[in-house]
This record gives structure tokens, C-alpha cells and sequence, in this order.
């Protein structure tokens, strides 16, 4: 085999779609897809793959309800030896970023993660994606390798349609789980309750850790209040304990969808824009003019916030 | 318990003009501070061995001015440091890194390696995992808490939207801390005079038995790269005027699509 090898990503009883996007960047790369999805019921879990990929290789196991990469990588690197794939591709997921560099590590492949892009060139790997923060683009062009090991932003690729292939699959019941290391998974836990949910929200001023410490917050309250708005916030900011994790918008986080999101002094990295670029008008407030947030924002300010937040306040009657 | 932390001096590029030379940042006018997941890192590990005795080892990969990470670290609470320093480490690729790493600590001896979940710079997230592999030791990534015990480490790992999960892991083991596990203590410029004087232990390839051809852009999986700044002007549209037009702007383009009055 000479496709891609992509390995099914689900949790508590549903597929994630990031594993679609992932099968969307391989029938945009080209040549056979085949997926591995391993579960304690894969059948149940097939039926959003199937029509996406060419190949489907379903593992039966009680113990593959839940991720555990120890009972993952002897079944995936023994199906990377099988089949030869120039690519094993995977979401650059809590998931993945577990697995992908320990199959690459274990079997000696070359591994690029939080691809946004991937193309072939005469037989060799070029990828994309982002760096610095989001404030620069990174290409590389790998040297020739027989495969290679890559996971794919959340995004980055549009899911495969559904029909796009015709699947032949193949159901694998597993006697025996072979982990190297005696990793146990425990039990989920459900996030914290909430205090407020920004994902109700019509109007969300959200700050980042440019709004410079605790004290500042009021500042930004004040301005919520005037607009009726509830405040939210990055992850920096909930990390320091500024505003409740409950506030955090992102990948990590809550994804929202208000009508207004206003972000002042967030850089727009990567996993914050995840969870808010579809915003009705987003309007940014940055001194930075590069700042990544202008790239999904509607409307930019390149300005202090703190000139800037007392002044809209005022118009507001605040 | 014996903790080892691995810690990576960073641009900050968050308010910075970002500049390409070569195919690469220019790092001239750039200051370099901890890894932001690493700060956690060491925080995490040195209130370990404050609760339970232990101690604490930093190490880094780096060039010479990158020794300031070590006593940022020395002066949180670590009891030594190692400085991986050499220009045959330069242009490796994070294979590579995670050899020369193992190299010099197979034999140290460590209940726990700690990492950052990624660094700042390039966003890789893969040294520390690939570490773990070179070294033979389970892993987890994404830690958000961690509950030493006898013989194990039970860690509660970030999820996507607001779930975790936690699993426990035999020791020795190797962790890769996210943001916000704990609140890192300050570090005053007092407290970096007072471990002046520590010495940070020096570590060459030569030391680890590394041949050069192993190491650097020689064996990295990469053939070239390039850098490139997004261009200016695409997205959105910048409201232009003194501060007072900007806010009026501002002001109208909220009323209208937030149906405020
Ligand atoms: C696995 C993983 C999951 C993550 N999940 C999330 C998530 O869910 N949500 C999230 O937000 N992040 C998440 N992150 C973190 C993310 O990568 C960024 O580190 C974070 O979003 C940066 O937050 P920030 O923009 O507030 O801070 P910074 O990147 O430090 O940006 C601060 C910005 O403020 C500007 N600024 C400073 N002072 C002023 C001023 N006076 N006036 C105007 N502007 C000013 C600066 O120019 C800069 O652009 C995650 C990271 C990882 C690895």
C-alpha cells in the first residue's frame, strides 16, 4: 500500500470528527485511505467512517472503550508493518499527541505534527502549519521516507463527504491486548459547573493576558456591563486563576457562537480561534498589528486596550 | 522521589515584530523567556518534593545564553541542572533531540520525567513522548493534575471540550505538564543572584558518545524549510482614525450588529 493509514479517533460512545477531516486529507492527498478504528464495539462507530475511506479495519476488544496508547501501538504498528502506508495520519488531539510521536518513536519514522497542510512531492512529504504562535507560517520539506507519521489540525481540512469512497471492511476480534507498559485508564471527568455559560451569550467581551492581571478585570466588567455582555476570556487568563475556567474559550475550552465577540489583547492563537472564529462580528482590540487575531476578526483596533476600554465604555453610558 | 524536568528557553513573540533571516526568526531583538508549559513543569515538580522529600533536576538543549533557564529553575527550588551544549545539537529534529537527551539521562536514576506539553516556539509536542520511547518508559501527555504514589503516578489529562480523564501510570515515568496544573511561584532577581554560584553541570556530544553525523540537520528527517510571515492586510478590516474615531467606529458597529440602542 502506498495510501494513507488513518487511525480513528472516539470517546465516550462517539466518533470525533476529526476523524473525518483527517480521511478528507487523505482522499485530498490522493490513493487509498484506510482507517483503523479499534473500540470495544467498533460496529457501532463504523457507520460515519464507512463511504469515507477504502479500507476499514474494525478491532474488537472490552478494553478499547477508552484510549489507552499502550493497547493502541501494537496494534497500529503492526498494521503499519502490514500495509506499508507512505502515511499515518491522526488529529493533533489530547489523543494523538499521545500516540503519534510513540508510534514514530517505536518504530523509528519520521513524525511532523499539527500539520495544516500536506502535499506529495516527487515521493516526499511537504507540510504546513504554524509556529511562533500563530504569527508565522512553517514549510517543510521532508527527505524521502518509506512512511511517515503526522497528525492534522482540527480544521485544517474539510471532512470527507459522505460517499466519497467505497469501503470494503474487515472486523478483527482481539484475544489478547499486548501493552508494553501497564498504563490503566481510571475514569472521566466531567468539567466544572458553571457559573455562567458563555456559549449562551449574545455579546462576549473576552480578554486575554494582555488585560495584565487581576485587577484589571473590573476595567473590562464595567464594559460588559454597559453592553449587557458577558465576559469571557484565553486560556492564560483562566490558567492564573483572573477568571473562572468556566469563562475559557477554545479547544480546551467552550466553543461559542455569539452575535458580537470582542477580544482585547488576545494574540488569537491557534486553539483560541478554534473555539470562537464563528462569531457573528468578531472585533479585535490589539496593539500588536500582527497579532493573529486580525486574521479571523471582522474588525480590527490596533490600539491599547486600556485607552480603549474606558471610551467604549462611555458610549455605552458606562 | 527524583524528579527530572525538562525545561527550553523561548522567544517571546506575543507583542514582538517578527523577523525572517534565512528561512528562520531572527532572534536578535527577541527576548528569551521559560517555556511557558515548562514554568509549570518545574512548579509541579518542586511542590512534589516540597510535600513528599525528593529532589529536583533540570536539564535543557541549548546554546550558551540558554543557562538562564537553568537558574530561573535553580532559583524556584531545583537542587541541580544540566546543560546540553553543543553546535553538532543545532538543525536536529526532535528524533534526534530525544536521543541525545536519553543519552544523558538513561542513567540518572529518575521516578519521573516531566515536560512541557509543547514549546512555545515550534508547537511540536513530540520531544517528550519520543523521549519516553528511547528511554523505555510509559507516558502521558496533557497533565492537568498529578497524584504520586507507591510505585505510580495517577494523572488527569485534559480532554477536548471540558472533559478529562485520569489514568495512572507504573514509575518510572514520563509526563508532559499543560498550562495551569498549578500557579508557578514568582521568581525575583534576588532569588536568581542566590543560586549564582550553583554549578549546572556541562554536557557535550562527545561526553554521551554521540558521533556528529548522528546529530544535527545531518540526520534530521527534514531536507529544508522556510518561515513566513502572513501577509499584512488580509482578514480584518482595520478601523483607521484617532482613538476617539476608533471608538465611534467601534461603538456604531456594535449597536448595529448587537442590536444594542
Ligand atoms: C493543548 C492546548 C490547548 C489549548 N487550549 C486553549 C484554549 O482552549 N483557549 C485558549 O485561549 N488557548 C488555549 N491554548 C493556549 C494557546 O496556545 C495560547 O497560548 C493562548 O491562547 C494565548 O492566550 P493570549 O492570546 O491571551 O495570550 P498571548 O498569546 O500572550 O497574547 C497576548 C496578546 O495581548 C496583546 N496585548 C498585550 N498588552 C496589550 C494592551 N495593553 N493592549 C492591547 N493588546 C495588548 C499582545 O499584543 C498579544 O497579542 C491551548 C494550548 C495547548 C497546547
Amino acid at each position: 500500500m502506498s495510501g494513507v493509514l488513518v487511525i480513528a479517533e472516539h470517546r465516550q460512545g462517539a466518533l470525533r470528527e476529526a476523524t473525518l477531516e483527517c480521511l478528507g486529507a487523505a482522499l485530498a492527498l490522493g490513493g487509498e485511505a484506510t482507517t483503523l478504528l479499534l473500540a470495544d464495539a467498533p460496529d457501532a462507530l463504523a457507520g460515519e467512517i464507512t463511504g469515507r475511506t477504502h479500507g476499514l479495519k474494525l478491532y474488537a476488544h472490552p478494553d478499547l472503550a477508552a484510549f489507552n496508547p499502550e493497547l493502541y501501538l501494537p496494534v497500529v504498528m503492526d498494521a503499519v508493518k502490514a500495509l506499508q502506508p507512505s502515511l499515518v495520519l491522526m488529529p493533533h488531539s489530547s489523543q494523538g499527541m499521545d500516540l503519534a510521536p510513540a508510534l514514530a518513536g517505536r518504530l523509528g519514522l519520521p513524525l511532523v505534527t499539527d500539520c495544516t497542510g500536506l502535499s506529495w512531492n516527487d515521493g516526499a512529504l511537504s507540510v504546513q502549519r504554524a509556529v511562533y504562535g500563530g504569527k508565522a507560517m512553517q514549510e517543510l520539506a521532508l527527505k524521502p521516507a518509506a512512511t511517515v507519521v503526522a497528525t492534522l489540525q482540527a480544521g485544517a481540512y474539510q471532512a470527507a463527504p459522505a460517499g466519497a469512497a467505497e469501503t470494503a471492511s474487515e472486523s478483527v476480534t482481539l484475544t489478547e491486548l499486548a501493552p508494553r507498559h501497564a498504563r490503566r485508564f481510571l475514569e472521566y471527568l466531567a468539567g466544572v459547573v458553571e457559573d455562567v455559560d458563555i456559549a449562551e451569550a449574545d455579546i462576549l467581551v473576552s480578554v486575554g493576558r494582555g488585560i495584565g492581571g487581576p485587577d484589571n478585570i473590573p476595567q473590562a466588567q464595567a464594559l460588559a456591563d454597559a453592553l449587557g455582555a458577558t465576559l469571557s476570556c484565553s486560556r492564560p487568563v483562566a490558567d492564573a486563576g483572573w477568571l473562572p475556567k468556566s469563562r475559557q474559550v477554545g479547544t480546551s475550552g467552550k466553543t461559542v457562537r455569539p452575535k458580537i465577540y470582542l477580544a482585547l489583547g488576545i494574540s488569537g492563537a491557534f486553539q483560541h480561534q478554534a473555539g470562537m472564529k464563528n462569531s457573528g462580528t468578531i472585533i479585535a482590540v490589539n496593539s500588536d498589528p500582527r497579532a493573529p487575531i486580525f486574521q479571523v476578526a471582522h474588525y480590527g483596533i490596533v490600539a491599547d486596550l486600556f485607552e480603549v476600554l474606558p471610551k467604549l465604555s462611555e458610549r455605552f453610558g458606562g | 522521589m527524583k524528579i527530572l524536568v525538562l525545561v527550553k528557553n523561548v522567544p517571546e513573540v506575543a507583542e514582538a515584530e517578527l523577523e525572517i533571516d534565512q528561512g528562520a526568526l531572527d532572534l536578535e531583538d527577541l527576548e528569551m523567556v521559560v517555556n511557558e508549559w515548562d514554568n509549570y513543569a518545574v512548579e509541579e515538580a518542586v511542590r512534589i518534593t516540597e510535600a513528599s522529600g525528593g529532589e529536583v533536576h533540570l536539564m535543557t538543549l541549548g546554546n550558551e545564553d540558554d543557562e538562564d533557564v537553568l537558574r530561573r529553575g535553580l532559583a524556584m527550588g531545583a537542587h541541580a541542572a544540566s546543560h546540553l551544549c553543543d553546535e553538532a545539537f543545532d538543525g536536529s529534529d526532535p528524533a534526534t533531540l530525544a536521543r541525545v537527551i536519553a543519552a544523558a539521562v538513561k542513567d540518572g536514576g529518575y521516578d519521573l520525567i516531566l515536560t512541557g506539553v509543547q514549546s512555545a516556539d515550534l508547537g511540536q509536542a513530540s520531544t517528550g513522548v519520543l523521549l519516553a520511547q528511547e528511554l523505555g518508559l510509559p507516558h502521558a501527555t496533557m497533565a492537568i493534575a498529578l497524584e504520586p504514589g507507591a510505585g505510580e503516578v495517577v494523572v488527569t489529562r485534559e480532554l477536548e471540550n471540558n472533559t478529562s480523564e485520569k489514568v495512572a501510570l507504573p514509575l518510572p515515568a514520563l509526563v508532559t505538564v499543560q498550562s495551569g496544573i498549578n500557579q508557578p511561584r514568582y521568581v525575583s532577581i534576588m532569588g536568581i543572584r542566590k543560586v549564582r554560584k550553583m554549578t549546572i553541570e556541562q554536557i557535550e556530544a562527545d561526553d554521551l558518545g554521540l558521533a556528529e553525523e548522528s546529530l544535527g540537520a545531518a540526520a534530521s528527517m527534514v531536507d529544508s524549510q522556510s518561515l513566513a510571515l502572513p501577509p499584512m492586510g488580509e482578514g480584518a478590516q482595520m478601523l483607521e482614525g484617532g482613538l476617539d474615531s476608533v471608538c465611534d467606529q467601534a461603538a456604531a458597529i456594535l449597536r448595529e450588529k448587537g442590536g444594542l440602542a
